[in-house]
């Protein structure tokens, strides 16, 4: 073996050196007359230049948003990378969730298309980064809004999609009484580590004077497997998620979500500040959402209620005469129609996500209407 | 004493004797290799009683008690869930991985354009292949086609051009993402280690300055770190609007920090070589070049083939930390199938998920590990201690 490599290094010296010779043959008078190598090569450089460059830049002028969003042809929207109901990708990779839904909504009110959208899933950490960047036209990831961030990180909340806030969910086959969080006194409680939820959790229990045992796990997951095994008697997180972790549990039906919630978790889509005509859309394309739903214009409907004599119904879709609501937001007039056929009213998209035609099947809650009892309140489009 | 007849002397061989009973044969094998002394006795009854205790499990879960067909997560609920199997059920949720399929090998890359990922697939093993069977002919022609070639036509397949619709990065994922970023790491700083441990060990002062700060530099910080630069800070000090690829990024990051712990890898096999080899290239008049091509390097590498491929693999692995810039790998985005998708939530999700990410990555940890192994044995020239 060891003759044979020696061998091999001696012919491949020969080999090394007889190219070094022509080389130096060359050099010394030898002008090589076919250039067409070099040219193919420079021009192969070239394109893959060219095509690394429309890879790795993706350059926008700093107009305002809208004609940004107009002149690229789709809308950039940051969303969750993975939360059951608000968004995650399906069996064919498309995304689909409540927050996903708004931002189609959105591109369907800019470009009459609810497929102009483009999302990016953000982790919460870059998620605001990613929309002081300009990476993103709107960050719709489960995000509450706070005065920190409102003024601080530089945002514009749109409103609230969804009023989330903290719950807690009990085996009520271990605990039968229990139907109200003031019954937890002693309780041990499953808590996921350093986060706001950890915080809330000890601020209500002091606050009630009552004792609970914290069992806190670093890591989602940990804590769902914990509660399922029975090592806690109570599970807290925001109520959205509980409802997802109710689904994991070996015996779902047995637990149940108690009434009290003991923090305000708004989630809302949000906008870079300092652009208020690209704010004024987002925010009435929440709207217009909430008033198709109040005023019963639904996905299928739509195209019948355009007909009606209603002058509210006939404001909202844009069918009165010379109308100027569409123009002055710098959408077209027939732009609520085009949010309602894309993805349906606020109703249909709740319902859809997150609730009864979802395996989530959360209740409208506070999330109802405000006809109905809920908090959901559409700013009249007049 | 006795006297003894010293006239017989033996002239044919003794004929040689089975083996003594208790030395072969199953019994002896186990008795010598299970429960030689007590302790070992002990040690081995252990080890049955846990194996035995736990593989009828395992492989339970896995195959016997799985559920292999189903549309959604009622295939895999017991009665108790809402679903059909038996209450107390436990077992691997195969339906999820099956559904899912498409996106653990590809992301959310489009439908329609799939073929040109699995193309470049193709052609990434019908080129590896010959180059790792060392009997296959035109190894010259077959190493510049994978390493010079080869990379042009994957990045036009898969990004686009030439007719071929682009496709951004952002929706790239899953076992293809995985794969660029460790063939980039792979490509990029096997080359560019052995360049940087040959520059601090050269005796130019600007070169030999540079590598060790770069080295000792990159070495100092953790992945995540630079990762975290790259995604947050970044975007920050380019002008507004202007945004540099997340895969591009991540791919820069993995292959330097890959590039340091090769160039240190290899510096050890340089210093294992003796200095006569280095006086005696000097002596037959070759240059630095050529002393190192054909006399050290060939060497040094031989010798550290087992730090390289430790290298490789732990960049492998080390790719599942884009998750936290927003890139999914095939972990990622198993994980986020799992946390992100009600349509498959149930309790076994997760574990089968993470089940399958681990076979995944461990065949191809295994047969990383397996080769470099037939090639130390292939190379070896008789020098091993």
């Amino acid at each position: 073996m060891g003759e044979r490599l020696r061998v091999d290094l001696d012919a491949m010296f020969r080999k090394w050196a007889g190219t070094v010779s022509r080389v130096r043959k060359k050099k010394s008078g030898y002008v090589p007359n076919n250039r067409k190598g070099f040219w193919v090569m420079k021009q192969l450089a070239l394109g893959i230049l060219s095509a690394a460059a429309l890879g790795v830049f993706a350059t926008a002028a700093s107009a305002g948003t809208l004609e940004d969003v107009k002149a690229k042809g789709f809308l950039q929207c940051g969303v969750n990378t993975g939360l059951a109901g608000f968004s995650a990708p399906n069996d064919k990779g498309d995304w689909t969730g409540l927050d996903v839904d708004f931002c189609r909504a959105v591109a369907a009110a800019v470009f009459g298309d609810g497929t102009k959208v483009k999302f990016t899933g953000l982790s919460a950490k870059d998620r605001f980064t990613a929309l002081q960047s300009g990476e993103v036209d709107i960050l719709s990831r489960n995000t509450t809004w706070t005065v920190n961030r409102d003024t601080a990180l530089g945002l514009n909340f749109a409103g609230v999609t969804y009023y989330d806030g903290q719950g807690f969910m009990i085996n009520a086959k271990k605990l039968p009484g229990v139907n109200s969080a003031l019954q937890l006194s002693g309780a041990a409680v499953c808590v996921q580590a350093g986060t706001t939820t950890e915080l809330n959790l000890a601020d209500y229990f002091k606050a009630n004077k009552m004792e609970y045992n914290p069992v806190v796990f670093e890591k989602f997951e940990e804590a769902n497997a914990a509660y399922d095994a029975g090592r806690c008697d109570a599970y807290t997180t925001d109520q959205s998620g509980l409802y997802a972790v109710r689904l994991q549990m070996s015996a779902p039906d047995d637990h149940v979500v108690l009434p009290e919630i003991i923090s305000k978790e708004p989630l809302g889509p949000s906008v870079r500040q300092g652009d208020d005509k690209w704010f004024d859309i987002v925010k009435w394309t929440y709207y217009a959402l909430l008033n198709t739903e109040e005023a019963g214009v639904t996905q299928a409907n739509v195209d019948e209620m355009k007909n009606s004599d209603n002058p509210d119904i006939k404001r909202l879709l844009g069918t009165e005469a010379e109308t100027k609501i569409g123009t002055d937001l710098g959408l077209s007039n027939d732009w609520v129609v085009n949010i309602v056929k894309a993805t349906g009213n606020y109703g249909e998209i709740f319902e859809r996500n997150v609730g009864t035609g979802s395996p989530l099947k959360i209740s409208r809650g506070i999330n109802a209407l405000w006809t109905k009892g809920g908090l959901q309140y559409g700013m009249p489009i007049r | 004493m006795q006297e003894h007849d010293m006239s017989w002397v033996r002239t044919e061989m003794a004929l040689a004797q089975a083996a003594p009973r208790s030395q072969v044969g199953f019994g002896a094998w186990v008795r010598k290799n299970l429960f030689s002394t007590p302790f070992d006795a002990a040690l081995s009854l252990l080890a049955i009683l846990a194996l035995a205790w736990s593989v009828p499990h395992i492989l339970n879960w896995l195959f016997l008690d799985a559920v292999w067909t189903g549309a959604d997560r009622t295939a895999c609920l017991t009665t108790e869930q809402g679903g059909q199997l038996p209450a107390g059920w436990s077992g691997a949720c195969w339906p999820f991985v099956s559904g899912r399929f498409g996106q653990f090998m590809f992301g959310r890359y489009p439908l329609e354009e799939r073929w040109r990922v699995i193309l470049t697939g193709i052609l990434f093993i019908v080129l590896l292949a010959p180059l790792l069977i060392p009997k296959a002919p035109y190894k010259g022609l077959n190493a510049i086609l994978f390493f010079g070639v080869f990379p042009f036509v994957a990045f036009f397949l898969l990004v686009g051009g030439f007719g071929l619709r682009y496709v951004e990065t952002p929706l790239w994922g899953g076992l293809m993402v995985t794969l660029v970023i460790s063939y980039v790491g792979i490509v990029v700083s096997l080359p560019l280690g052995i360049l940087l441990a040959m520059g601090r060990r050269s005796k130019m002062p600007i070169v030999k300055l540079l590598s060790v700060i770069f080295i000792e530099a990159v070495r100092g910080v953790p992945l995540v770190t630079v990762l975290f630069m790259a995604s947050f800070m970044l975007p920050l000090f380019v002008p507004p609007g202007m945004t540099f690829d997340k895969l591009l990024r991540a791919l820069i990051g993995v292959a330097l920090f890959a590039s340091a712990y090769m160039a240190e890898v290899v510096r050890g096999g340089l210093q294992a070589i003796p200095k006569g080899q280095y006086e005696g290239a000097d002596s037959l008049g070759l240059g630095y070049w050529q002393k190192t091509t054909f006399i050290i390097m060939p060497q040094a590498l031989k010798l550290v083939i087992p730090g390289i491929v430790n290298t490789f693999i732990g960049m492998f692995k080390d790719t599942t930390l884009v998750l936290i810039i927003s890139m999914f790998d095939l972990l990622g985005v198993v994980k986020q199938n799992i946390s992100g998708d009600p349509t498959w939530a149930t309790p076994q999700t997760a574990k089968t998920g993470y089940v399958f990410a681990a076979a995944i990555f461990w065949v191809f940890c295994f047969g990383m590990s397996r080769y470099s192994q037939y090639m130390e044995r292939r190379l070896d020239t008789g020098h091993k201690r």
